[in-house]
């Protein structure tokens, strides 16, 4: 609300002072945020950035073509009822209604699938929600953008085949999946179940009960059956108390491969010395060192239009996993304006467009500064995933320090569960899929 | 003056036990349904009914049941969201494995898994009371997600856990859109409210009061303890149970287990405790506060404090007046907003001569 | 056997911790009739507030840090906070609910933890933050070397001060005028009231050392697992414990949160992996459901004889 007042302020002085300049288009997205409770920690520093990176290509380049970027934020809490609400209240703002929504929560994601189709706005889910709707056959309005749980399992399986020398000595070793006992964790079963079975390894399945502050018998449990590695499907407390756990037990932590949502400073932290060692994947790295990081602190922090309370966290996993929400959003919408015309605003059917043919490559990548910050990806219309690679980052004790370039994933086996999973949900609710070669 | 039942005479059995004896109350019920069923559809645009009329009706339901069971038997429950998810689960699974399922019946079948799983967790209510009931119901709570988790029988072996529900038809017409629902959800919602009126002033009702106000004093006048807490249960659990069944189905069409969480079973119990218990009227009213008070606050907070403070703070200067809140009606009014309203309307009674 | 053992004794270190967090339920219960749910909230705020202090205290102050001095001096402004805390709660929450049903009590707090947690996170922010205690997390060498048992040093040291803790608090109720004054009020407010036991002074007392015992507790979890916001969930494990040991019984803590503490880890170890694991979550309530169904009052809780 305070940045929209602030951007409409300016524009309307940019107006008078360009001399009856008519009032500059505005393209709105709505922010379904939590920054209170359990979540908060995460989602201040993801919705934090993309608020700064956003602030930033307004201040940097006036916005987008000439349109300006505005937004509000809806408090959620995490929760799917109140997802619901902020959607539907979001929905019709601005000029042209939300252009595309991004709740950050696997929960509201499928609260609001149906109605995303119905309303025609995209909805981007990056690293997290449906990962069957990465076939844009059957869900041309979902966008499970960069890389999707099962890419991510298997690009954790290549990495700990790279470290021992092939994917073949991989035979008859053992991996531990300390899973958090949810939806979300038991995401992880399928895709290890068969790469198991493809590369002749033993999965050792450990759940841990919500929240996980308590790991003592799922630790002892490893210790007992010494697994090779160990994988980390976790989230929030269970993670620190993991690595706390593991140390306890006397488990090397270079051996425990974190998921991107275990590996954040917000879970080596405070797990302390504890913590060194410790690897994670990621579909972005930390660090400030990157141009665009740059450009948010020259054109946002310095000017004090930040966001963050705490500007230490800026260049943190979590603060630039929000930066890729913003990088997405705004390319999408630079993609779109190339069909639809610059200075005014996108319609969500428009934005849908951008996001489907959204091609990053490496000079587009470095065009943007964010050369080694994400990987590259490439949109169609019938992979909406688009990159399915992960970055492994190891924890120095400090800093997150970047260990391998970008590791891809097996992409048949995971395409295939992709569409068979997806031509499930097709036929139980009657849908049709598109045919991909009759769009552009 | 107002609110005069003088001179409106019973001349015969039938209208001495009519549900509302009042006349006056009778008007203001029918004009209240009339309204909610034919100017509101008109009227509301998809944003109110979609995000706030549904949702405020579930949850009616929902405090409804928990109502029953705390409010007039007497009996704290903390498990109330992990019936609701029985009842969603229990429908969708006679909806998906049963051809030709009829939606209305699959409603009440999910309301019945929730009421024989209900009466299980019920059972130690004979002996433990208070708030070790209600943390021995904290059992019932965390069984219950956890059970939907693990079985993916319970899912349809989705990689997720979360169930998307089947299209609602009923005769051939199709519930698609909001208004439907909408009045779907209504219809459910007066039937089994009217249900509960009248339930609470039979024999069973008086017999959960009885057992209520003293369980020792109820037993010796020949109430039945265990009969009569575990009829409770299974009302209450039923309510919830179709609620559940009905958020999943109406509202939000696709749910997880972990979204049925101890923190909804709060909200519920808030709502009866706002509301006021052992009032069918206060689980409306206490649904409406606490389902649209956070959404209040948060459409005028951030205008009002955004230019000042962090959206960080922002957020929890919600949360913070949220509870304030609820302690503050706690402290004006203990006994929740349908005494508020019995208040008013003893006044409308007096008016305009109050002595 | 000595995976049992190990399994075993790791329950017993977790489960005094349970014990206390539990504490902090059973002196409010027992003084004022209050199931204050707020109690994990107050572990939140006050492990938030110790670290948030020594965050900010060497920029005030110009003290060295991470120094011994900002560590008391952090620890002390915590103290200081919890004990206003607590009066404030027993002004403006608890004085006008006096006599309402238990129930609007035990609903109030829930609104009060909201209330703590808005402002635990709304002043010193969202970011998770590590504590350290100086104690290492590894485990105790000679008997790793002698038996082969892992037994963490840090759950030996948190279970020493929590047993140090209970004994003083058991002290404190015993032998002083101020503990029988609490013994008093828990028997009866209203006799209490009129051999002249100033109720609301008692109140303000245990509401100050369930704050001190909240600020021990949050640091120990803390040094744990982290300072953050699931500090607050610590009040889940100490449900069961409490209805275990009996709401009003310091020892029926130490002895609930020993039960409950080893048969969890015992049951997840052995139990779990039949029925696919992760039976922490509800384990330890059923244990304790079915307990109760023997004992309704708890291992030593007080027996209530119901009179028509």
């Amino acid at each position: 609300m305070k940045l929209k007042k602030t951007v409409l302020l300016g524009a309307t002085i940019g107006g008078l002072l360009a001399g009856g300049y008519a009032s500059a288009a505005e393209q709105f997205i709505g922010l379904p945020s939590y920054r209170v409770g359990p979540y908060a920690a995460g989602g201040s520093a993801l919705f934090g950035a993309w608020i700064d990176y956003m602030q930033m290509i307004n201040e940097r380049d006036g916005g987008v073509g000439g349109v300006k970027l505005v937004w509000e934020e809806c408090e959620t809490e995490y929760n799917n009822a109140r997802g619901v609400e902020c959607y539907e209240r979001l929905k019709n703002k601005g000029e042209t209604g939300n252009s595309v929504f991004q709740p950050i929560s696997t929960g509201i994601t499928y609260s609001v699938l149906e109605k995303v189709a119905q309303d025609k706005i995209p909805m981007v889910t990056i690293g997290y929600g449906r990962t069957d709707a990465a076939d844009g056959r059957i869900f041309p309005w979902v966008f499970p953008m960069v890389t999707t749980y099962w890419s991510q399992a298997s690009g954790i399986v290549n990495y700990i085949g790279m470290k021992e020398g092939g994917m073949d000595k991989l035979k008859g070793k053992k991996i531990g999946l300390l899973y958090h006992d949810s939806a979300y964790g038991k995401e992880s079963h399928a895709i290890m179940d068969k790469l198991a079975a493809k590369h002749g390894f033993e999965v050792i399945k450990i759940p841990v009960a919500h929240p996980g502050n308590e790991q003592q018998s799922q630790w002892l449990q490893i210790r007992q059956a010494k697994p090779d590695y160990v994988i980390l499907w976790g989230w929030g407390v269970m993670n620190p108390t993991a690595i706390k756990s593991a140390a306890k037990t006397g488990y090397p932590r270079e051996k425990m491969i974190g998921v991107w949502w275990s590996g954040a400073e917000e879970d080596t932290v405070p797990a302390g010395s504890a913590a060194k060692g410790f690897t994670a994947a990621g579909f972005n790295v930390a660090g400030t060192n990157y141009p665009l990081i740059k450009d948010i602190e020259k054109h946002v922090y310095a000017k004090g239009k930040g966001n963050m309370e705490d500007k230490s966290r800026v260049g943190g996993v979590y603060y630039n996993r929000g930066v890729v929400s913003g990088i997405i959003t705004v390319e999408a919408i630079r993609k779109a304006q190339e069909k639809y015309g610059q200075g005014k605003a996108l319609t969500g059917e428009q934005m849908r467009w951008g996001f489907e043919n959204l091609n990053m490559d490496a000079k587009h990548l470095a065009s943007i500064g964010a050369t080694g910050f994400m990987p590259e990806m490439q949109i169609s219309c019938l992979d909406h995933e688009g990159s399915g690679k992960v970055k492994f980052q190891q924890w120095d004790g400090s800093k997150w320090k970047v260990l391998t370039d970008w590791v891809d994933s097996d992409k048949p086996l995971v395409r295939g569960m992709i569409e068979e999973s997806a031509a499930a949900y097709a036929k139980e609710k009657g849908i049709t899929p598109r045919d991909c070669s009759k769009e552009m | 003056m107002f609110y005069r039942e003088a001179g409106q005479f019973k001349a015969s059995y039938q209208a001495d036990q009519q549900i509302f004896p009042i006349r006056q109350d009778r008007v203001a019920v029918w004009a209240l349904i009339v309204f909610f069923a034919a100017v509101v559809p008109v009227i509301a645009d998809q944003y109110w009914l979609k995000a706030i009329l549904i949702p405020v009706l579930i949850f009616s339901l929902a405090a409804l049941g928990l109502n029953i069971l705390t409010g007039y038997a007497g009996q704290l429950s903390l498990g109330s969201a992990a019936f609701m998810a029985v009842g969603a689960f229990g429908a969708y699974n006679f909806m998906l494995r049963i051809d030709g399922m009829p939606f209305l019946l699959a409603l009440v079948m999910g309301g019945l898994c929730a009421a024989a799983v209900g009466v299980l967790f019920g059972l130690p209510s004979l002996r433990i009371k208070g708030f070790y009931l209600a943390v021995a119901t904290l059992a019932a709570q965390f069984f219950i997600v956890w059970a939907l988790v693990k079985f993916p029988w319970f899912s349809n072996y989705s990689s997720s856990g979360v169930i998307s529900t089947q299209e609602i038809s009923i005769l051939g017409f199709v519930f698609d859109g909001p208004t439907s629902k909408y009045m779907l959800t209504l219809a459910v919602v007066v039937v089994l409210a009217l249900a509960a009126k009248n339930m609470v002033r039979s024999s069973t009702g008086r017999a959960w009061m009885a057992v209520r106000d003293m369980d020792v004093a109820a037993e010796v006048i020949g109430i039945r303890p265990m009969r009569t807490k575990l009829i409770a249960f299974a009302v209450s659990s039923f309510y919830c149970g179709v609620a559940g069944a009905l958020y999943a189905y109406t509202y939000l069409g696709t749910v997880e287990p972990e979204g049925f969480n101890l923190d909804l079973s709060f909200k519920i119990l808030f709502m009866i405790i706002i509301g006021g218990t052992g009032s069918i009227m206060g689980s409306f009213l206490g649904a409406a506060f606490i389902v649209l008070l956070p959404i209040l606050l948060d459409n005028f907070v951030p205008s009002l404090l955004g230019d000042l403070v962090s959206s960080s703070f922002v957020s929890n200067f919600q949360l913070i007046v949220f509870g304030g809140m609820i302690i503050f009606f706690l402290i004006v009014e203990p006994h929740g907003l349908a005494r508020l309203w019995q208040i008013g309307k003893e006044k409308l009674r007096l008016w305009p001569f109050p002595h | 056997m000595q995976f049992f053992l190990e399994v075993l004794i790791g329950g017993l270190l977790s489960g005094v911790l349970y014990a206390l967090v539990a504490l902090g339920f059973v002196l409010i219960f027992k003084a004022s009739g209050v199931f204050n749910f707020a109690q994990g909230a107050m572990v939140f705020f006050a492990a938030l507030t110790f670290v948030g202090f020594q965050e900010v205290l060497p920029g005030w102050t110009g003290l060295e840090e991470g120094g011994s001095a900002v560590f008391w001096l952090a620890f002390a402004l915590a103290l200081v906070s919890m004990i206003i805390l607590g009066i404030l709660t027993e002004k403006i929450v608890l004085r006008p609910l006096v006599n309402q049903p238990h129930i609007t009590l035990f609903m109030a707090t829930i609104g009060l933890s909201y209330l703590i947690e808005g402002i635990a996170q709304g002043v010193w922010g969202a970011n998770v933050r590590g504590l350290d205690l100086g104690i290492e997390d590894v485990p105790v060498e000679w008997l790793m070397e002698s038996s082969n048992i892992l037994v963490s040093k840090f759950d030996l040291v948190a279970a020493g001060i929590a047993g140090v803790l209970v004994a003083s608090l058991a002290l404190l109720f015993q032998y002083t005028k101020i503990g029988r004054a609490l013994r008093a009020v828990a028997d009866d407010h209203q006799a209490a009231l009129s051999i002249g036991i100033p109720l609301q002074h008692i109140w303000v007392i245990v509401w100050g050392v369930a704050g001190f015992v909240a600020l021990i507790a949050g640091m120990i979890w803390g040094a744990r697992n982290g300072v953050q916001f699931a500090l607050t969930y610590t009040a889940l494990k100490a449900l069961p414990v409490l209805i275990l040991g009996g709401f009003t019984s310091v020892p029926g803590a130490i002895v609930g949160g020993l039960i409950i503490g080893a048969s969890e880890k015992l049951a997840e170890v052995y139990v779990g992996p039949f029925v696919g694991g992760g039976i922490e979550s509800w384990f330890p309530y059923v244990l304790a459901l079915l307990f109760l169904l023997v004992r309704p009052e708890g291992l030593f809780g007080e027996k209530h004889i119901d009179r028509v």
